[in-house]
């Protein structure tokens, strides 16, 4: 077959394969995944430090990321107006899923947060965290840029619905990250910044609405971010923990699987969302540094190619697919250093967890399809 | 159309300008979030660095005592009797347990817990002293058991093995009653501990030597640097100091002869007290029926305890020390000491026995023991035979407060014990004592029952025992003992200097000193004649032997027998019946050893007691540990 498909090719078209890299064949962006497989093996070295050096979790997480990078190389030959055309669809089946973990759904710690499917546990707010941005950008895309009033008003109505039904979950972090994942293709839709700062301060005038509707643990967490010794022992514990782990650490930190908070229980969920204290611990403020600069250039990378983008919709999404992984990365490094209350967000490719690792391998996918494929309209 | 795709144009035109204006005051806001978080860590890396490594130090390293070792306890001659074993136990750590009574289901699935067990782990459990402290739960695990719980402590968080050192009493039954045991601490005595030395202590003394040398063989605590995780369970010792190991002490026990007095009481309930005259070392002191200690060292289940407690023949009760018995005529040495010592009859004085006595005439008829009487009768007679008229006589020619004063010189009514601390007082009474006890003064009567050691008198082996000696020393008094000494390895620190000068801090009697001294001469020749004398009333036990023993018997009425009534053991319950008693020391001239014996119920003196004491005196002096006695 092969032998027979070289023959048929013509010389000039031989040529024109030899101009195109192996990278754009394969649709894949090389400094991006470079990138990102030094963010998976660093996630992996510190996280069989922080699983008490635990060759399971190493093996289990490293499977995750396989599958991740699996589903990364899969969605980059999916060209944006494929995803742009199944957003919608895709949209109407998370919400039916998020409503489905409302009535069905099996909880852990007081949330239900997850499906149970025969054979997996599947958690409908990470296929949304995915597909919100693809929907709203996809629906202001068709429109002329700046969108007018009533496709900002729909634009926000399609933000709020899944917004609100992953509240009621209760999950405050991921539907805060993924509020902002629609609200960013707003930004990028080039609406007028008065409007942006307008909306910011009635966001921050409806701050006392939103304590109300807050669930008490989710109050908890918030009265423990702003005075964490009031209970050092409860709700205190892990934030004045990851910080004396982080500040005991120092500069050079106190050596790989050496470090005596996380090695000795006393940081709480060390190999999950608190993982940074474990790398500020033992290695230091190097270690943290050169972590923050491997996220710094993935979000630079993405911002890249969003500029790069051929059209609306693609240059929209790939931002606001950026900015939202470098809000994971701000939040848990903020509120493991106590700066911002904990909300239970990962750190991105280095927590522990099976279902985020996937869903930012997919949406890095979507960004190396915007940059690899042709403009999806015609210009 | 053309319009269209010109606006178009213009506006992709004007949206490329917008988006790139926009993301790049996105990658500037990236930026800035950056530096907030870089300042953030920076300030918690580097300016507070100082103050956090602190705080993570203080969260790893504990301080935790280290229990010292026991003190051992040893014999005269070196052997062992009380010593520290590694005993395995099952112990949990609160921290790491979120149900408690699911675990111990769980436990119980795999070993035995006894209700004991459980009850007593859940009373520690509450009154645990520290947190992060392990609470004991099952002890003395078998190898089988360690094993069933190592394979499953995985899915038994909190629970883990912790090897011990738990007192262990090679010789249990025979010893108790002299050295006495440890237990738990339990938390009324944790309220009077040093909390610091004890810290880490699980045992104390409880009975006896091993109570009163507490301060002695419990040591000083020492004290590790631990590094814990979260749960306080221990990863590794990073430093050490040494805890100081109790001394270990050497009792005047002869073991042997511990061994083998407690053999000739089997099946008796009675209780003997052989002191060393001349240091007043306590050389054998048994009490029967007995028990066995190490029971009672890490808890003794309930079952067990109230089947000890409830046990008609009272195991637990100490009765060489602790038991009041009326020293019928084992009393006469020392009443007859009295009355011719204070001159309150002649030396020479004699009295006719006709079978009972007379305070007047057609007064109450005292009966002696023999009832067709023992004739004219002397002290030595009266010693020999035990001839209870010749006491009455005398008894009534002296006050009361003369019988109470030498009585008392010979340590009756008190305690003249150093280390037993369980021992009782007794009753010596006296005019004063009736007065208070019985709002009734002193009668006539009451002086001829305390003459023959009945009535009010009451004493126990160990008084006798130590009266006997002194009488063998012809009044030197000697303070009864346990310790012999203190064997120290090292020099003592001063600490323990004081801890033993205040151990040996105790009233002590002074020496019984005669107007007449020679009369012990009298009264011990008396006694050499209870034994040897065709006459005396212990001449069986007396026969064949090689050395001279001087002794009394006694026979002290349980039950009081009415004015006419004769004393019938055939009708009488075995309760009821007399106890036999026997005091003892040999050679008579220069004594080695004085004895006391009490047989409960035993009947006659010389038939139940004094073959007892025989036996006793033959294998201390002659080396000779074979019983002759039968079993009648």
């Amino acid at each position: 077959m092969s032998k027979d498909f070289h023959r048929s090719v013509s010389p000039d078209q031989s040529g024109l394969r030899k101009q195109r890299s192996l990278w754009s064949y394969t649709h894949l962006d090389l400094p991006l995944l470079l990138l990102l497989l030094a963010l998976c093996v660093a996630g992996l070295v510190i996280l069989y430090s922080a699983s008490g050096q635990d060759w399971a979790y190493v093996e289990r997480q490293a499977v995750r990321m396989a599958v991740g990078f699996a589903a990364l190389v899969v969605l980059a030959q999916v060209p944006p107006r494929v995803i742009m055309r199944v957003g919608p669809w895709l949209y109407l089946l998370g919400v039916a899923l998020l409503v489905g973990v409302i009535l069905f759904g099996v909880g852990a710690k007081g949330a239900q947060r997850w499906l149970a499917l025969p054979g997996f546990r599947f958690q409908p707010s990470e296929l949304m965290k995915l597909v919100l941005p693809i929907v709203v950008a996809g629906y202001i895309a068709r429109y002329t840029l700046p969108p007018n009033f009533k496709a900002i008003i729909i634009s926000l109505v399609l933000i709020a619905i899944p917004f609100a039904l992953i509240m009621k979950q209760p999950d405050l972090g991921t539907s805060l990250l993924i509020g902002a994942s629609g609200v960013f293709i707003l930004v990028f839709s080039g609406i007028y910044w008065r409007w942006i700062f307008l909306s910011a301060g009635v966001l921050a005038a409806s701050l006392p609405g939103l304590w109300m509707i807050m669930k008490d643990y989710q109050k908890q967490r918030v009265l423990t971010f702003l005075d964490p010794e009031s209970d050092p022992l409860g709700s205190g514990w892990n934030i004045i923990q990851s910080k004396t782990a982080i500040g005991s650490g120092g500069l050079s930190g106190k050596g790989f699987l050496s470090g005596t908070q996380s090695q000795l229980d006393f940081l709480p969920e060390s190999h999950t969302d608190f993982i940074i204290a474990v790398i500020g611990e033992e290695l230091g403020i190097k270690g943290v540094l050169v972590l923050l600069a491997l996220y710094l250039l993935i979000v630079g990378r993405g911002l890249m190619i969003a500029v790069k983008a051929p059209d609306s919709f693609s240059r929209m999404l790939a931002a606001s697919i950026t900015l939202t992984f470098f809000v994971y990365v701000f939040v848990n490094i903020g509120m493991v250093s106590g700066i911002l209350p904990v909300v239970g967000v990962p750190l991105p490719m280095v927590s522990y967890g099976g279902t985020s690792i996937v869903t930012l391998m997919i949406g890095f996918g979507i960004l190396m399809s915007i940059h690899t494929h042709k403009s999806m309209l015609r210009r | 159309m053309s319009d269209m795709d010109q606006r178009r144009f213009n506006d992709y035109q004007k949206e490329n300008r917008f988006f790139l204006n926009r993301a790049v005051v996105a990658f500037l806001f990236v930026l800035l979030l950056m530096a907030i978080l870089v300042s953030r860590i920076y300030f918690l890396q580097v300016v507070e660095h100082e103050r956090f490594s602190l705080l993570s130090e203080n969260n790893r390293i504990k301080l935790q005592p280290v229990a010292p070792r026991r003190g051992l306890i040893y014999d005269r001659n070196g052997e062992l009797l009380a010593e520290n074993r590694p005993s395995f136990s099952l112990t949990l750590l609160k921290e790491e347990v979120d149900d408690v009574d699911s675990l111990l289901a769980d436990v119980a699935s795999l070993v035995e817990l006894s209700a004991t067990e459980v009850e007593s782990f859940k009373k520690r459990l509450k009154h645990r002293r520290r947190p992060h402290s392990t609470v004991p739960l099952k002890s003395r695990l078998t190898g089988e058991e360690i094993a069933k719980l190592s394979v499953n402590f995985y899915r038994l968080p909190g629970l883990q093995i912790e090897a011990d050192l738990v007192r262990y009493y090679p010789h249990p039954d025979s010893l108790v009653h002299a050295i006495g045991y440890v237990g738990r601490v339990n938390e009324r005595e944790l309220k009077t501990l040093d909390p610091n030395n004890y810290a880490a202590t699980h045992y104390i003394g409880k009975l006896g030597v091993e109570k009163y040398y507490e301060p002695l063989l419990h040591g000083q605590v020492g004290l590790q640097r631990v590094e814990t995780n979260v749960r306080g369970r221990v990863m590794r010792v990073l430093e050490q100091e040494d805890p100081t190991p109790g001394l270990d002490i050497q009792l005047s026990l002869d073991l042997k002869l511990q061994q083998f007095t407690s053999k000739l009481l089997e099946g008796k309930r009675a209780a003997v007290v052989a002191i060393e005259p001349k240091t007043g070392e306590i050389l054998s002191l048994v009490s029967n029926p007995s028990y066995d200690p190490n029971e009672f060292v890490t808890g003794i289940s309930f079952d067990n305890y109230n089947a000890l407690r409830d046990d008609k023949n009272q195991p637990l009760y100490n009765r060489a020390i602790r038991g009041a018995y009326p020293p019928g005529s084992t009393l006469k040495p020392f009443t007859a000491l009295a009355s011719i010592d204070s001159k309150s009859v002649p030396i020479d004085h004699k009295v006719w026995d006709p079978g009972f006595y007379q305070l007047s005439e057609n007064g109450r008829k005292w009966r002696d023991w023999k009832k067709t009487g023992h004739g004219r009768v002397d002290l030595n007679h009266a010693l020999a035979e035990s001839c209870d008229v010749w006491f009455y006589d005398t008894a009534s020619k002296t006050p009361i407060d003369v019988y109470s004063d030498y009585l008392g010189r010979f340590g009756f009514g008190q305690v003249t014990s150093l280390d037993l601390p369980e021992a009782g007082r007794a009753i010596l009474p006296s005019n004063e004592w009736k007065k208070r006890r019985e709002k009734q003064p002193w009668y006539p009567g009451d002086s001829l029952n305390l003459s023959i050691g009945q009535g009010y008198m009451i004493a126990t082996p160990l008084q006798l025992a130590t009266a006997t000696a002194v009488l063998a020393n012809r009044g030197k008094w000697v303070r009864p003992q346990m310790i012999k000494s203190i064997i120290a390895e090292n020099e003592l620190t001063a600490e323990q200097t004081e801890i033993i000068q205040r151990l040996q801090q105790k009233p002590t009697l002074p020496d019984v000193e005669l107007n007449h001294p020679e009369y012990f001469e009298n009264v011990i020749e008396g006694m050499v004649n209870v034994v040897n004398a065709p006459y005396g009333t212990a001449r069986k036990s007396g026969a064949g032997a090689e050395y001279t023993m001087a002794g009394k018997t006694g026979t002290a009425q349980v039950v009081g027998i009415a004015q006419d009534a004769e004393y019938d053991s055939e009708a009488l319950l075995e309760r009821q019946r007399d106890h036999a008693l026997f005091v003892a020391f040999a050679p008579a001239e220069d004594p080695k050893i004085a004895v006391a014996v009490v047989v409960e119920n035993g009947e006659g003196g010389s038939k139940a007691a004094a073959p007892v004491a025989r036996e006793v005196i033959d294998a201390w002096l002659l080396g000779d540990y074979t019983s002759e006695l039968g079993d009648d």
